[in-house]
């Protein structure tokens, strides 16, 4: 024998090593409303099989808590089950050796406390509150609800037009969704059990691109309703379009001289190109809605004047104000707020930061718009400053890996204590403290503490705040409208809590958030606008999805879009990324595994044709 | 049109037709579980799974449709295995007492095990248990469901009242009452349709036969018998007897056999409803517009509808009781005397095509004799066919036994009764009569007869133009009322049965997996009609006698008390809520 060898795996664990990547994407995948006592009840089994033995509490602990949540599961139990539950996994875990054992435990624990309703509906009534509402994943995490397995059929089909006329049954801005939405519906997305979600948003994109100009539907005939709605912005033009289609009289309020909101005026063209957003707003405005831009709530027009000459109001002014860092200096020249500048350079007011130093303070999307406007605009240097860890931030990793590709830099774990000047108050550094990595806190990331470390002097001339936007809530509240912790405060239908015949929806409801829940309350909005109106108009498509075409593809890659090189685009506004091939977007199209048909869709909740 | 191969033989189908449909083309019948054409095709069960070339993973035929060039294997060793192996896992989770199972010889699943020639399994049994409410009429084992979801669809697609729905998740997934509540406490119309298209013997109905023998071993009772249109045209499906053998005459002899002392025709008391109902249409109509049109009230489960559905529109339902509840509430008061027998000796035991008559004997309204009630037992035709089987009787040598007297007529106006549009024609019929003066030709009003859905016309009566429309399943009598409510239509008079096609379709007709028989049935009472000597009601010389020698005139105080109901007289479980 060797007094030492090379330890290399055996064919089963490599194979078990692949199961476990198997079900991480399996959880990755998991489809909503399942019962949560019994998956945690599957995941203590897990957890079960990986501990040692040597243990009391784990070793015949976690069979005893399994036992007793079957028991629950399968109606054998009483309330002092959750008892008995309680108390061995809190044993469990104050007294099992390693984290196998107890982090097993704290898992039940926070069962217990997160879902003790349902222990006791499981026990009382020997049933589940759970059950499978909405059986289609994509479509039911995308906040408008829009059709996704069916233009994805319909792109794999060639037809184009028709997938732009599908998704507008649901969200009327097709095109700029195609370029900068979240797809918050790949984040489950069942393929992710083969291999890996489809690009949903690519393909999209692809349907966007290969269209042409697809007309509006027919509306319906005219009810002599009228609907003001304040805010051109997603939302706003959202509900414009809906309630247009309905038969009702829309006009649109917006302060600034175009619309789009924060279309236009948050997201920089390179990610979404003019052009392209606008195909988008002048179909909704080929439905008759009428638009004044340029006109501010409170000045040009009342609220109490809406009010007379309408017979509904929608609010979706969005949020525009910036938010202050909060340290010593900020009104010195050359600090500037994220909302200032995205906004001159959406008006088309490029601010010049030729031989600049700049810093940006912020992690989120919005700090990398202006991380990567600001080198677009012949900075010297950008640099990003954020308080937390890289993967703490809430930009998406594309953006921030875009940004250091073009040749910013990002600055972690690092909080920005005072911005220094000369004598004529221009910005000639920010100090920055550097930060360790705390404890976990409520958002589930570790929270950023002072390391026992001197702040830095960062040289800069310009200062991007990018931490976050409230809402031009005034107006508002003057005319009674309920503010709730600086939002408006509605009812899940999007009206406002305490007064009749005025609703509102988006940023300004929810906080700064994303384009398509803007774009879903727009939607909520028009369908509850239209009830309040005495109405009850159907809004669908005749558009037939195609059905599956029987050729599930076996685990393959996802087809993932490309950008033009980081040292082409980093100096100029255009579109950075290129949309799929024709090749490309056929195989990706064929990737969908069609859960409207297969599964639980075909039996309820597969297809939502109108609403 | 799509060109493919099933099993090496070449079929030709139109383009969306599914592998299953085109198997049946081809003349290959793929074994199914779960699947109801049009209403039910979820792939489920994966027992019509094939094989289709150049794919690893069989498919279900039920709803995957043709693609051009497919080649498809129904019986390949992949598909042999898949097929057996699925239908094991679905026993090993099914209470297989099949030999004193209500759908034993009569079950999907016992069916396709059987052809599969499955003996031995080599799954533990893992059966679930779930209690349910004992006083429900309607009844549910959970050990033997099959989790197909037929049911579900059914009341959601065709009977749109949404009674059951999926609970549970996971491997604990079943099917229970929806929104979690008791069927008791559910606005369940009893239609029974869940019954009848269970594949096996999860979903059954409360069995009286006990209660029948019972009776008739009690020295105290005198039992009688009626018998309702609609069991005519069914009883003989599971006896083995030709539908045009099976006559009525011997279900009189074969009740008789058993110790039934009198047995008299439903028929009779329709033409009583007939006379009530076509009375209270024209006074309403004599009385001016109404908002909504009157509805027949012969349909108890219909009944329960509108009441839980549209508690503002129950005094649109004619007050007239339905002809179980007539006879009844006639037998045991005036002919009683005439057969001289004290009213609360009398058992009356109905045959009916139907769930719900069940409940409605056992409503507090229907006890105008003054007996406890005036129907004391109501049995469907499953239980007639099964309470003969019982009794071992060989119903092909019967001969025919007249209905008793003193109630031996009927006629063929009574008869179609028992088909959707029947109240609705001889109803018309009888109104004719009266306004013109003079019987219309007997086929007149035949525009009204239809399969199932909703059939609408307009017929002139005197001056008077008359709307009317006919619907039957409840689904198409929502969509009906919705039209109405939403003032698009308006109508005189409007029939609804909540089975498809009527009582022909009743929830307590025999059970035929995979076909609906109601057309078939309805033809029969058609036919009957036809060759009846009595075409019209009011040409029913006995209920002349009756409103001669008792009632007087229709709508009298008498056929007030006797023959009408308060429909306030209950509640439906969410009326009750209400209070």
């Amino acid at each position: 024998m060797s007094r030492l060898s090379i330890i290399t795996p055996d064919y089963a664990q490599t194979v078990v090593e692949n199961l476990y990547k198997d079900i991480e994407r399996r959880i990755t995948a998991s489809p909503p409303g399942i019962c949560p006592i019994d998956i945690s009840n599957a995941f203590l089994k897990m957890c079960h099989a990986q501990t040692c033995g040597k243990c009391v509490p784990c070793r015949v602990g976690l069979t005893q808590l399994s036992k007793l949540m079957d028991d629950v599961l399968d109606g054998n139990a009483t309330l002092e089950h959750i008892d008995i539950i309680e108390k061995t996994a809190r044993v469990i875990k104050n007294t099992a050796d390693c984290a196998i054992g107890y982090e097993a435990a704290n898992m039940v624990l926070k069962g217990v406390v997160g879902f003790r309703d349902d222990y006791i509906e499981h026990i009382e009534n020997k049933r589940c509150r759970f059950n499978i509402y909405q059986p289609v994943p994509c479509v039911s995490l995308c906040p408008a609800g829009v059709d996704i397995p069916g233009y994805i059929a319909l792109v794999n089909d060639g037809r184009c037009a028709d997938a732009i006329r599908l998704i507008r049954k649901d969200n009327p801005f097709p095109v700029s969704c195609a370029f900068v939405c979240e797809h918050p519906c790949e984040a489950r997305c069942r393929r992710n059990m083969i291999d890996d979600s489809i690009n949903i948003r690519a393909l999209k994109r692809y349907a966007a691109d290969h269209a042409g100009i697809v007309p509006a539907p027919e509306k319906a005939a005219s009810t002599g309703k009228k609907v003001a709605i304040i805010g051109g912005g997603p939302s706003g033009l959202s509900a414009a379009y809906y309630l247009s289609l309905m038969g009702h009289s829309v006009e649109v309020f917006e302060k600034r001289d175009k619309l789009g909101g924060m279309l236009r005026y948050g997201i920089p063209s390179y990610r979404l190109p003019r052009e392209r957003l606008q195909e988008d707003i002048e179909c909704i405005l080929s439905t008759g809605v009428k638009i004044h831009t340029g006109v501010e709530i409170g000045k040009d027009i009342t609220i109490p004047q809406l009010n007379d000459d309408f017979d509904c109001i929608y609010i979706a002014i969005g949020a525009h104000n910036d938010k202050k860092i909060g340290i010593d200096g900020e009104d010195k020249r050359g600090v500037i707020s994220a909302v200032e500048m995205l906004r001159s350079i959406g008006d088309n007011t490029l601010p010049d930061f030729t031989k600049k130093r700049v810093v940006v303070v912020g992690g989120g999307n919005v700090a990398m718009d202006c991380t990567r406007s600001a080198k677009r605009l012949g900075a010297e240097s950008v640099t990003c400053v954020y308080r937390r860890r890289r993967v703490d931030m809430t930009a998406l990793p594309e953006e921030v890996e875009g940004a250091e590709s073009e040749g910013c830099e990002i600055l972690c774990l690092q909080a920005p204590v005072k911005i220094s000047g000369d004598e004529d108050g221009n910005v000639t550094s920010i100090w920055i403290q550097p930060q360790i990595a705390g404890e976990i806190d409520s958002s589930g990331r570790p929270k950023p503490v002072n390391a026992n470390a001197e702040p830095i002097r960062l040289a800069c001339d310009i200062v991007i705040a990018a931490v976050g936007q409230g809402i031009e809530i005034q107006p508002f509240e003057e005319f009674g409208v309920k503010v709730k912790r600086g939002v408006i405060d509605t009812l899940a239908s999007n009206e406002v809590t305490n007064i009749d015949g005025i609703f509102a929806g988006g940023d300004c409801v929810t906080g700064p958030a994303t384009v398509i829940r803007a774009i879903a309350a727009g939607k909520v909005a028009s369908a509850n606008i239209d009830e309040y109106l005495g109405f009850n108009h159907i809004i669908s498509t005749d558009v037939e999805v195609p059905l599956p075409r029987l050729n599930v593809k076996p685990a393959c890659g996802r087809m993932n879009t490309k950008e033009r090189s980081a040292g082409e685009r980093n100096s100029d506004f255009n579109l950075i990324e290129t949309g799929l091939t024709h090749e490309e977007a056929l195989l990706e199209s064929s990737r969908c595994l069609r859960c409207d048909h297969y599964g639980y869709g075909i039996f309820k909740g597969g297809r939502i044709e109108k609403w | 049109m799509v060109k493919l191969t099933i099993d090496n033989i070449p079929v030709e189908v139109s383009e969306n037709t599914t592998i299953l449909e085109a198997a049946k083309a081809a003349g290959i019948n793929i074994p199914t579980l779960c699947y109801l054409k049009d209403i039910n095709e979820i792939a489920a069960c994966r027992v019509c799974i094939v094989e289709i070339e150049g794919m690893d993973r069989l498919i279900s035929s039920c709803n995957n449709s043709v693609r051009e060039g497919m080649k498809v294997y129904t019986n390949s060793p992949k598909v042999r295995e898949a097929r057996r192996v699925n239908v094991e896992l679905i026993l090993s989770q099914h209470n297989t007492n099949c030999a004193y199972c209500s759908r034993s010889g009569n079950c999907a699943l016992q069916k396709v095990a059987n052809d599969l020639g499955i003996y031995e399994t080599a799954y533990e049994k893992i059966v679930p248990k779930k209690n349910w409410s004992p006083r429900a009429i309607l009844k549910r084992d959970a050990s033997k469901c099959i989790k197909c979801m037929r049911c579900i669809q059914i009341c959601d697609k065709v009977q749109s009242l949404h009674i059951w729905d999926v609970d549970g998740t996971g491997s604990r997934t079943t099917v229970d009452v929806a929104q979690n509540r008791r069927i008791m406490d559910s606005d369940c119309s009893i239609c029974g349709q869940c019954i009848t298209h269970c594949p096996v013997g999860a979903l059954y109905c409360r069995d009286d036969t006990d209660r029948f023998f019972d009776a008739l071993a009690d020295k105290d009772k005198v039992v009688v018998a009626q018998i309702a249109p609609a069991v005519r045209a069914a009883w003989c499906e599971k006896l083995g007897i030709e539908r045009k053998k099976a006559t009525v005459g011997k279900i009189t002899a074969a009740l008789k056999r058993m110790g039934v002392k009198y047995v008299f025709d439903t028929d009779f008391s329709a033409d009583l409803t007939i006379m009530e109902e076509g009375s209270e249409l024209l006074k309403r109509i004599a009385e001016g517009e109404n908002k909504y049109p009157l509805f027949t009230s012969c349909c108890p489960a219909w009944v329960r509808f509108i009441k839980s559905q549209y508690p503002d529109m129950v005094d649109s339902l004619s007050t007239a009781k339905s002809p179980q509840q007539m006879f009844g509430a006639i037998l045991k008061t005036y002919y009683a005397k005439i057969l001289n027998i004290p009213s609360e000796k009398l058992f009356f035991v109905s045959v009916m095509p139907c769930v719900a008559k069940k409940k409605e004997a056992s409503l507090p309204t229907m006890d105008d004799a003054k007996t406890g009630r005036d129907v004391d037992l109501v049995l469907t035709t499953r239980e007639l066919v099964k309470i003969i089987r019982a009794e071992h009787i060989n119903v092909e040598s019967l001969t025919d036994v007249p209905f008793d007297y003193p109630i031996e007529t009927s006629s063929g106006a009574g008869v179609i009764f028992g088909t959707t549009g029947g109240v609705m024609e001889a109803a018309l019929r009888t109104a004719y009569f009266i306004i013109e003066g003079h019987n219309p030709e007997p086929d007149m009003f035949k525009d009204v007869r239809i399969e199932s859905g909703i059939k609408k016309a307009t017929f002139k009566l005197g001056e008077k133009e008359l709307n009317i429309a006919v619907a039957s399943g409840l689904g198409n009598a929502r969509k009906l009322i919705k039209s109405i409510r939403s003032g698009k239509e308006h109508f005189d008079f409007v029939e609804i049965m909540a089975c498809p096609g009527g009582c022909s379709g009743g929830g307590g007709q025999p059970i035929h997996e995979g076909s609906e028989l109601y057309a078939v049935r309805g033809n029969e009472l058609y036919s009957l009609d036809k060759d009846s000597q009595i075409r019209y009601s009011h040409g029913n010389p006995e209920i002349a006698n009756l409103y001669k020698n008792f009632l007087e005139t229709p709508l009298s105080e008498k056929a007030e008390e006797l023959l009408h109901t308060n429909h306030h007289g209950w509640s439906m479980p969410s009326e009750s809520e209400h209070i």
